[in-house]
């Protein structure tokens, strides 16, 4: 049996005397696409910034691509990481932020070679032209020299997903990236998003597009109070959930 | 009471391309005579000065000719200059220091960085330079090596620093506490999803400082920084409490003192002094220009001029001149 790419175990996190992720442990495939669900609150997105260690576990273990986040493990102990091998594991995740986190000072071609330049030390004109494909590839080869403030909100976020496509990841998590879009701008970030999954990019997405995550995704995970209430096949879940709670959620965002 | 408005349903015009243009407003301007009269009055009472100024003796603009451009007054501008651009340099980086300790995780580094702001703010610069000027008597010599071990250097202070020097020290420190505050309050203003996204993107924390954040919150650093940097300009005529003479404020005070004529030599130091503030200002502005890039939504000519070609040059002039 290979690795999957991303194996959590009993994942926990705390917030002082908050609980907010109470136990997770799920595993996400190579080349697939699990969609998070659930009420605001219910640590999706704690669980998300977990994986490239932007949080800290409380406890539990999380791997990416058989490897401990955040951690050495020797002799039963764990060691936390130099910041330089957590950055090095970093730059083989892309993350894709709610409110876009475009690089303001930047064009959004700069924003897209920004980390293959000073991270990677690419050399600058194979830096750029990977960079001028990744802006044709999300439609926004016009655009490489606008900033972002000049950019429509889908427009950045789909210079988003360039800038964290140009370190090549091996796996792209997405926060819910539509949610802070105006309603017509949506379906193009989601039509960004789904050539990707085509692609066979490892892609784990919190959500509130549930008709993104029936066709796309190859999994579904339903959150709610920090544990996963209920995961499986998207359509299945989603036409008919066990849960109660489930049932009273979907029934809300239906 | 809420209810429905009368005059029934709204009524809405859509307009085809080929529908008549609305008549462009031609109305008659508002008189507003109080302007007029407030103009009148301010450009009366600076006219009066003016000629005051120029008709009273003890003005004696004729010694203000002869000094202005005097060497010794010369020499004292550009060591007036000096003061400044060592001071401030100094100032700024270890300003950038103490910013960056104070919002360090480390409690010392943060206590320490407190500290130094505490005294340094706390108390006149005026009296620091004096401190300053003493330290060849608090300090007779200075060792550098490992306390108690070994020893590199013996320093006399007395010898090695000269009162130039020690006034740049003075300010430059007094400098750094106020900096600190600027560059703590820049770096804060900027959001932290950007500290995020470039950890995201696996760049270590200098990178994520130097390139995202310090060049972000430059533009809340530099307007007050350039206050900072006129204000020194101006302050480098206390260092005479240290006591150094060879400024332009003391130069020109000396000077006056020869020629019994104070009045034309201040008017000397301020004309200098308003000089270099004026190309300060100058070039704050193009700094600050500098460093707003990507802030506005407004385009660049280039830009517009895409857009206008892609739209055609009758409709996109009303849109250029809204983005003025």
């Amino acid at each position: 049996m290979t690795e999957p790419m991303v194996r959590a175990q009993g994942v926990r996190k705390q917030f002082g005397a908050l609980e907010v992720l109470k136990g997770i442990s799920l595993q996400v495939g190579r080349g697939e696409v699990m969609c998070l669900i659930g009420p605001s609150g219910s640590g999706k997105s704690t669980f998300l910034r977990c994986i490239n260690h932007l949080e800290q576990l409380s406890g539990g273990r999380l791997y990416v691509d058989g490897e401990l986040v955040g951690y050495h493990e020797r002799a039963g102990r764990l060691h936390e990481m130099q910041p330089r091998e957590a950055a090095r594991q970093r730059r083989d995740i892309g993350m894709v932020f709610q409110r876009f986190n475009l690089f303001p000072h930047k064009t959004a071609l700069g924003n897209v070679v920004e980390a293959p330049l000073k991270v990677q030390r690419q050399k600058r004109n194979a830096a750029v032209t990977k960079a001028r494909q990744l802006l044709d590839r999300v439609g926004l080869a016009d655009k490489a020299d606008a900033y972002p403030a000049q950019l429509s909100g889908g427009q950045q976020q789909r210079v988003a997903i360039a800038r964290a496509l140009a370190m090549n990841p091996k796996l792209m998590l997405f926060d819910e990236p539509t949610s802070a879009l105006d309603p017509e701008l949506v379906g193009e970030v989601l039509d960004v998003m789904r050539q990707l999954a085509r692609d066979g990019m490892t892609m784990i997405v919190v959500t509130h597009e549930m008709g993104f995550a029936r066709e796309v995704a190859d999994s579904l995970v339903f959150m709610d109070d920090g544990v996963v209430v209920e995961a499986g096949d998207p359509r299945e879940v989603l036409a008919r959930p066990q849960h109660q709670r489930t049932q009273a959620f979907l029934s809300k965002v239906l | 009471m809420r209810g429905k408005q009368p005059g029934g349903p709204a009524v809405v015009t859509t307009a085809g391309p080929d529908a008549e243009a609305p008549e462009a407003i031609n109305a008659v301007p508002l008189r507003r005579p109080g302007r007029w009269i407030a103009a009148v009055v301010v450009v009366g009472l600076l006219g009066l000065f003016i000629y005051g100024a120029a008709t009273n003796s003890a003005y004696d603009w004729s010694a203000v000719g002869k000094y202005l451009f005097d060497v010794r007054v010369e020499q004292a501008a550009m060591i007036t200059l000096l003061l400044t651009a060592y001071a401030m340099t100094a100032g700024i980086v270890l300003g950038v220091v103490l910013a960056v300790m104070r919002l360090s995780p480390n409690p010392v580094l943060r206590s320490v960085s407190w500290l130094f702001l505490w005294f340094f703010r706390g108390t006149p610069v005026y009296v620091q330079l004096v401190f300053w000027g003493l330290m060849s008597t608090i300090y007779k010599h200075l060792d550098l090596g490992i306390p108690f071990v070994v020893q590199f250097a013996h320093i006399r202070t007395s010898t090695f620093f000269s009162y130039f020097w020690l006034a740049v020290i003075g300010l430059a420190l007094n400098e750094s506490a106020y900096m600190a505050e600027i560059v703590r309050a820049g770096i804060s203003s900027v959001d932290e999803g950007q500290t995020e996204a470039a950890t995201a993107l696996g760049m270590s924390w200098w990178q994520t400082m130097t390139r995202i954040v310090l060049p972000q919150a430059m533009r809340v650093i530099i307007p007050p920084t350039g206050n900072e940097l006129i204000s020194m300009l101006k302050t480098t005529s206390l260092v005479t409490a240290v006591p150094y003479s060879f400024e332009l404020y003391s130069r020109t005070r000396d000077l006056s003192i020869e020629t019994f004529n104070p009045i034309p030599m201040l008017i000397v130091a301020s004309a200098w002094y308003l000089l270099f503030t004026s190309i300060l200002m100058i070039g704050q502005y193009y700094l600050e220009r500098y460093f707003a890039r990507g802030a506005s939504r407004r385009m660049s000519a280039r830009q517009l001029q895409a857009l206008a070609k892609a739209q055609g040059v009758a409709g996109a002039a009303p849109f250029a001149e809204e983005n003025r």
